[in-house]
């Protein structure tokens, strides 16, 4: 799929701002004429943790896809005051950390050291940087027993885990999750909440868990359609019944 | 689920586990490069050169005959030098006839077989020698070390990445199938040959559409950690003075052995 980038002719300077995400009226549609989002506006502010809820087909893997210019769509996104565009682009990379959801999509290397140190290899970090970010990553997700390993001989919680060691690497601002806790196991699922939780940095995470929305993400956001329907406190949303049933969500125990 | 299918290294503390995986890539290269240079019926050479894998494969601790069991694997391959055989140059030892054809095996064609058979079965085993005591990512940073074509070493590491998902997403697909090919008692099960071929031809699809969504997400996650277009990659290795020591040895027996197969 090629969707080129809008180049902006100007940079607009950079505003000192604590917002870490700014999206302004987003609309993006495929190719084929699926309009995937549409209007779509909100901002994170530094250090803020912020659950993405919706059902299946709502448009949130295509928002994310938006985050760090994946995809182009037409609106404003920008990441710390600086907006996406193409001569931006490397620095937004090394800014916004995506997890994509299938872990055999994110770790694409041979061995887990190999991966972990992809993003700052690309970033163009010395050889010892590199290595001490490797070194952090794993320790941040207790993985450090496993630089060697060979990525395909992981279970899904341990790859899920080294997925996000691939982003926390490149000491991202923004970390964007995708579907963190699908398919794993309560123990795996558990470890993930407790590396979650303690991780300082400002997160946006897609999931079906509301149990998991409950537990870590004090703000939630539902999508559907491709808009964003409600966005608030966790604590009302996730009591709203009426609202959670019209969307395809259940309220959690 | 499936991952150690095609994995043939071999833990093992060795020597040859040890060394520096340049060295053991290059010593592959040019001992294949060395018996293909050697002449028809360099007997003692072969034999020389029999000995020094048997020595290497000694030396890994996977025993002597480790190379030799799964060589045999690869002996279909070496039917194609078959030809070798009807060789127009030399004496005709017998004449068949098959119908319209006559085939006329020679002395020289004999000769010339068979010594691409010893020559392929010996390099075979050395490269066979070269997966058991080598992980695959260092294979692959010995080639780029080696300077070997970046694009080349990447699309070889990514096929190693991708092998293992794509055989279970393939048994996966298999064990889909079988879950769902059920028989009535009394009918014969499993449907017409056309209609079982137009199924494998759609798992066949399947799995193309698949691997092709695969790759675009891929893509995706590469950019999204800075990919430009230049893979980068650290090589943590570094020759040590017995990797040296060893190749030069390596070398002098190499170049003996060409002497051994030319002088007679």
């Amino acid at each position: 799929m090629s969707i080129k980038h809008q180049v902006e002719t100007e940079t607009a300077p950079l505003k000192i701002t604590d917002e870490t995400l700014q999206v302004t009226n987003l609309h993006f549609a495929y190719p084929d004429g699926h309009t995937a989002l549409q209007n779509v506006s909100f901002t994170l502010k530094q250090g803020e943790k912020v659950a993405l809820v919706g059902p299946n087909g709502a448009g949130k893997s295509t928002l994310m896809l938006h985050l760090n210019g994946i995809l182009a769509g037409h609106g404003e996104v920008s990441v710390a005051g600086l907006p996406i565009n193409e001569k931006n682009l490397p620095r937004i990379r090394a800014s916004v950390g995506l997890v994509f959801q299938n872990p055999d999509d994110q770790l694409f290397s041979p061995t887990v050291f190999e991966d972990v140190a992809f993003g700052p290899l690309h970033m163009g970090l010395s050889e010892t940087e590199v290595r001490q970010r490797v070194e952090s990553a794993l320790e941040a997700v207790v993985m450090t027993d496993y630089r060697d390993r060979l990525s395909h001989h992981l279970s899904v919680g341990e790859k899920k885990r080294i997925a996000i060691a691939t982003v926390l690497s490149m000491s991202p601002q923004l970390l964007v999750l995708d579907e963190p806790s699908a398919g794993l196991d309560p123990r795996a699922r558990r470890k993930l909440i407790h590396l979650l939780r303690d991780l300082p940095l400002t997160m946006l995470v897609s999931t079906h868990d509301l149990a998991l929305v409950k537990e870590l993400f004090p703000r939630t956001i539902i999508m559907d359609g491709g808009s964003i329907v409600a966005d608030g406190p966790s604590d009302d949303i996730l009591e709203d019944v009426t609202l959670l049933e019209a969307h395809g969500l259940e309220k959690p125990y | 689920m499936h991952a150690n299918l095609f994995d043939r290294f071999i833990e093992k503390e060795s020597i040859i586990h040890r060394l520096d995986p340049r060295v053991k890539v290059i010593t592959l290269v040019g001992f294949i490069l060395s018996n293909a240079l050697l002449p028809d019926g360099a007997w003692l050479a072969f034999i020389v050169g029999w000995i020094f894998l048997l020595f290497a494969n000694d030396l890994s601790k996977l025993g002597l005959s480790y190379t030799f069991r799964r060589s045999i694997i690869a002996l279909p391959f070496a039917l194609a030098a078959v030809s070798a055989i009807f060789s127009p140059m030399g004496n005709p030892l017998a004449t068949w006839h098959f119908g319209m054809f006559t085939l006329t095996p020679t002395d020289l064609g004999v000769l010339r077989f068979t010594s691409i058979l010893i020559r392929s079965w010996l390099s075979v085993q050395m490269g066979i020698l070269l997966v058991a005591t080598t992980p695959f990512p260092d294979l692959i940073h010995a080639l780029e070390h080696l300077h070997f074509p970046k694009s080349l070493s990447t699309i070889i590491a990514f096929l190693y990445r991708y092998l293992f998902v794509l055989t279970d997403e393939t048994f996966r697909l298999l064990r889909a199938r079988d879950a769902r090919s059920a028989g009535l008692e009394g009918t014969k099960a499993g449907g017409a040959l056309f209609w079982r071929m137009r199924v494998a031809g759609n798992m066949a699809g399947q799995l193309f559409v698949r691997s092709y969504d695969r790759s675009d997400r891929i893509y995706s996650a590469m950019l999204s950690r800075g990919y430009t277009g230049n893979i980068r990659t650290l090589n943590p290795h570094t020759m040590k003075q017995s990797d040296w020591a060893i190749s030069s040895t390596i070398a002098v027996f190499l170049i003996v052995t060409q002497m051994i197969g030319w002088i007679r």
